[in-house]
Formats: C-alpha cells, structure tokens, sequence
C-alpha cells in the first residue's frame, strides 16, 4: 500500500477513457433519481402535478420542509422522541452487532475446533430462509421473554444478525496471515488481546464496511411487529404515517426521503475516508 | 495452543473433552453471538420447518398432515407454479447481471484515486442509501400522462395514447428488472470495494515482473485469486436478493401485479403468511425458497472455484 502514489502496470490510456465513460454514463443513472428527490423536495405543490411534468424544480421553495416539520409538531409524541429513538437503536444497534459478530467471526475464521464447520455453514444458510416466514416464531418468543414493547425486540436480534458475522469471516480469513497470529502467541498474547491489536485493526475496511449498511439498515427501520407503544416507534415510522396522508403530503414526503438520506450518506462519508486512511498510513500485511 | 492448523494429527488423537476445554476460548468468543443466534434464529427457522408439515390457522394447533402442503403447492396450485416461473426468470436475469455489475463497477473504481474513488462509491451504492427513492422510478413509468417517459413521448408526438407501463404484462418485467439492476450495487458491492483495498500492491508489481501483459490477466490472475472470499459473499448476497424479490417489485406494479405477470415466489408467501394466515403452507413455499437458495449457492460455489485457472 506504500506505493498508493506510484504508477499502475498494466495499463493502457485507451482502456482508461473508456473505463471513465463507461463509469460517468453508468454513474448519471445511478445518481438520476437522488437528484430527483433532492429537486422534488424543493418544488412547490402546483409543480408536482403539472403537465408536461418537469425534472427540476422551476421556483424552489421551503414550504415542503415547513410543512413536514408541521405534521411531525402536531404529533401525539413529540418528534424528538422518533428522532431519539431511531438514534438510539441505530447507535447501538450498529455497536452491538459489529463487536458480537467480529468477536464470533474470529474463532471461526481463524481457529479450528469441534463444530467449527457446522456453525459456520448454518449461518451462512440462515441467510437463505426468508425472515417472511419466521416472524411468527419470532413474535412468540419475544413475548415469551417478555420483550414485546421494548428496545430489547429490535436490538438483540439485531445484534445476531447473520450477514455481519459472514462478512467479517470472509475477511479474517483472507486478509489475517496465520504467521502474524502465531508470533504474537509465542510472544505470549492473550487470544483476547491479540483478537483486539492485532485482527481488529487488520479488519479494519470490513467492520467500516459493516458500519455502513448495519447503521442504513436500523436506521431506515419502520413500524413492526413488536412495538406497539408509540413513545418507542422510529422516526421513518412517523414520516411514513405523515406521507400516507395523500396528495397534500406529496411535498413533505419528498422533503423527509431527502432529509432521512443524511445521515446514512454522513455515516458512509465517514467511514470512507477512514478506509483510505487505514490503507495509506499502514504497511501491514507480512 | 489455540492454533490447531499446525498439527491436525496430534490434535486429533486427544479425547474430545480435553479438546472442547482446549479450545475453551474460541467457544467463549462465540458464546453471545451464537446465544443470539440459536434463539432468534435458529429456532424460528427450525419452527417454520416444522411448520411446513402441518395445517396451521394460527388460531387453531397446528395439525400434522405429511407432505400435503408440498403436494399441493406442485399439483394444485396454478399461481405458485406462475411464481417459480417469474421468480426463475427475474432471479437468473438480475442476479448474475446484478454481481457482474458490482464486481466490475467495484473494480474500475478502484483504480481512482482515493478522494475521487470515495465520491464515486458513494453515488453507486447511493440506490441502496436512499430508502424508497427507487419508487422515482415508478413516477417515470408512471401509466399516466404525469409519468415521465409518458409525458416526454406524447409531448414528442411519438404516441397518441400513455402506455401503461406498470400495467401491461408486455412491459412489468423488463421494469422490474431494471430497477431491481439498479438497486443491486449494495452490500456485496461494498465487500468488494473494501477486498479490492485489502490487496497488497506487491502482488501486481511481482505479477507484472512474471509476465502479466494486461488488466484483463491481472483481474484474472491476481486480483479476483486473492478476493475469493469477498467473491463468495457477493455471490451469497446476489442470491438471496434475486430470488427473494418480492417487496420492490408490489412497490412499483402493484401486489398481486396485473394477470400475476411478476408474481414471485415471496409474494406467494406474503399471500398466504401474511394475508391468508396458512402458516403451514406459507413455511412449505418459504423451505422451497431456501432449497432453491441452496442449490444456486451450491452451484455458484463450484464456479467460483474454477478462478485463477
């Protein structure tokens, strides 16, 4: 990686400006519809409807966002409470399910013990059975456990979830050398310690990698099954009440899909930057 | 010592408690994780198994009936058959466009410069980000005149009357396979972003000293070797969202969508787990799905290892 600044082999101007074009085209339809909403989210009501309809927006206005943060101040519970939830469950939700899988995921990829195998191929065949069809199962043991109405029902399961565990295997496996483990053991390191400085921060890409759509995921989390107390609902619940409103609502629909996009993009924006850091300043890898 | 790999023969002659309490570490690193698992996951998938033998109401007990619920998705049930079609057809169509789409898009990026390549990673997982703004895409193919495609051809003279996109069997599955191409550069993408950055630049230098001539041999030789993981993954993630379609496609044409044109086997679920309450036969389509899911898995898997040759 200390080379980031040199020059590739291997390469040829021509396939180069073909790989850009083909990105730039690929790209604009990718990013058409984000411009969209951001554009929409602007328009006044009578521009929404008109005929022939337009792309962008002809004379921006704020009323849509007014009118969003209107219905969400008339709510029952104040939208801070939504706002506070859904940060709550994305924060820890995010933090829980990082660590317990890493954690998981560590042994499996890198020590080979009875049963190593079987526990493995079962979560990664977890990942084909639709949730669909477990949510029944699912519903009684959460009461059964008296969790029903409570953070608890979104987080622990979350925390469990198979996808992150996967990841984070895949990536121990191929990216931790066996040499660098097995001379911190006879250095005398713990498992503990050597899991934390030495695997975690070798991980490092694959856990900012699990930030990101760990956090997109609790975070754009609706009503379900287990929350019936409305102090306790997210706040993508509340906006999906508000759109549901009809025609009137179009204008603060397309204010809150652009205003609940920041925070994942901030996430994502963050934990980018630090991926390329991590791979310029180290020189890991043997 | 933890480490096993060294000496499987001397390992593997010790008696079975000794080894459990040697390795007494590792099962403490997976003690919260796997407690999670077993309950919150394991069981309900277990129990939905069962499940897939028995008629169950959800207000009755559930009552044993053999293989019936599997009989009669295959001998009785028109629609289903109609799903597996739609469901096949759309699965086979977006998943292997949907990987090749992220591993090639993931790997033309990482060329960029690091600054430049954040940005542009940004904008092709942004689909996956922006909540239900893929639903813009139903306001473009919109039946009316207000839809956009509708409005630019009238507009151009091109058509006298709005061709009804979402309506017309004709014209539902390209749709949906487009839009569902769009949105496939998601988690499987960002593995492969990240396993692209994880490979050491020695590689491509010692491989272009041996002989590598172009892009296409290092991709070949070099990189995709060395991200078989990541590969795997990707190739885990494909599958399970092509042949789990379901939720994007009711969003843009409707559920159930017009003569069940793309009817897919999860709506079919939906229909009778979540509408009908047949809860016996909704776990028999969802043991089908995940036998599907195996077997593509399994297939997928021997592929993937013929790379590098």
């Amino acid at each position: 990686m200390r080379a980031r600044g040199r020059r590739l082999f291997n390469r040829s101007l021509g396939g180069n400006m073909l790989i850009y074009s083909f990105l730039m085209l690929l790209g604009v339809i990718m990013v058409l519809p984000m411009v969209y909403a951001v554009s929409s989210a602007f328009k006044p009501l009578n521009e929404m409807w008109i005929f022939p309809p337009r792309f962008f927006v002809q004379n921006p206005t704020g009323d849509n966002f007014s009118s969003l943060f209107g219905a969400l101040g008339e709510s029952y519970v104040p939208f801070t409470r939504y706002l506070f939830n859904t940060v709550c469950i994305s924060v820890i939700g995010t933090a829980g399910h990082v660590v317990i899988s890493s954690l998981c995921a560590y042994p499996l990829a890198k020590h080979r013990f009875i049963g190593s195998k079987v526990i493995f191929h079962m979560i990664v065949m977890s990942l084909m059975f639709t949730s669909v069809a477990t949510g029944l199962a699912n519903y009684l043991i959460l009461s059964k456990l008296g969790w029903i109405d409570s953070y608890l029902a979104i987080l622990i399961p979350g925390f469990g979830g198979s996808l992150g565990l996967y990841l984070m295997k895949q990536f121990m496996e191929s990216n931790v050398p066996d040499s660098i483990l097995e001379s911190a053991r006879i250095d005398g390191a713990a498992e503990w310690r050597i899991f934390w400085r030495i695997v975690m921060p070798i991980v490092k890409p694959a856990w900012l990698t699990l930030i990101i759509f760990s956090f997109n995921g609790f975070w754009s989390m609706g009503g379900n099954a287990y929350i019936y107390n409305e102090n306790l609902k997210t706040l993508n619940y509340a906006i999906s009440q508000i759109v549901s409103g009809g025609l009137a609502r179009a204008g603060a629909g397309a204010a809150a899909s652009v205003l609940m996009m920041i925070p994942p993009i901030l996430i994502f924006v963050i934990t980018q930057s630090n991926i390329v850091e991590t791979m310029a300043s180290s020189g890991m890898k043997e | 010592m933890l480490n096993r790999k060294k000496d499987p023969a001397v390992a593997l002659r010790r008696p079975v408690l000794k080894r459990l309490w040697g390795d007494r570490a590792s099962y403490f690193f997976m003690l919260p994780y796997l407690s999670i698992f077993v309950v919150f996951t394991m069981l309900p998938v277990l129990v939905s198994f069962l499940l897939s033998f028995t008629y169950f109401n959800v207000l009755q007990m559930p009552r044993f009936v053999g293989f019936q619920n599997y009989i009669k998705l295959f001998t009785q049930d028109e629609i289903f058959l109609i799903a597996i079609k739609n469901t096949f057809y759309l699965a086979l169509v977006t998943g292997p466009a949907g990987y090749l789409l992220s591993l090639t898009v993931a790997w033309l990026i990482n060329e960029l410069n690091p600054k430049l390549r954040a940005f542009t990673t940004l904008i092709f997982y942004a689909p996956s980000i922006s909540g239900n703004v893929f639903m813009i895409w139903g306001v473009m193919f919109s039946g009316d005149s207000h839809g956009y495609l509708n409005g630019l051809l009238l507009n151009m003279g091109v058509i006298k009357t709005s061709i009804q996109f979402t309506n017309n069997p004709k014209y539902i599955m390209p749709l949906v396979m487009g839009v569902s191409l769009w949105l496939s550069l998601g988690a499987g993408f960002l593995s492969f972003i990240a396993g692209l950055q994880g490979i050491d630049r020695q590689y491509y230098e010692a491989a272009a000293i041996d002989g590598i001539r172009n892009r296409w041999q290092e991709l070949w030789f070099v990189t995709l070797p060395l991200m078989k993981e990541q590969l795997m993954f990707g190739a885990v993630m494909s599958i399970t969202g092509a042949f789990g379609i379901g939720g994007v496609v009711s969003a843009l044409v409707g559920f159930p969508s017009t003569g069940y044109a793309a009817h897919t086997i999860m709506h079919h679920l939906e229909d009778y787990g979540g509408i009908r309450f047949e809860m016996g036969y909704a776990s028999a389509i969802a043991t089908f799905l995940f036998a599907i899911m195996m077997l593509s898995n399994h297939a997928v898997k021997k592929q993937l290892s013929k790379i590098g040759r």
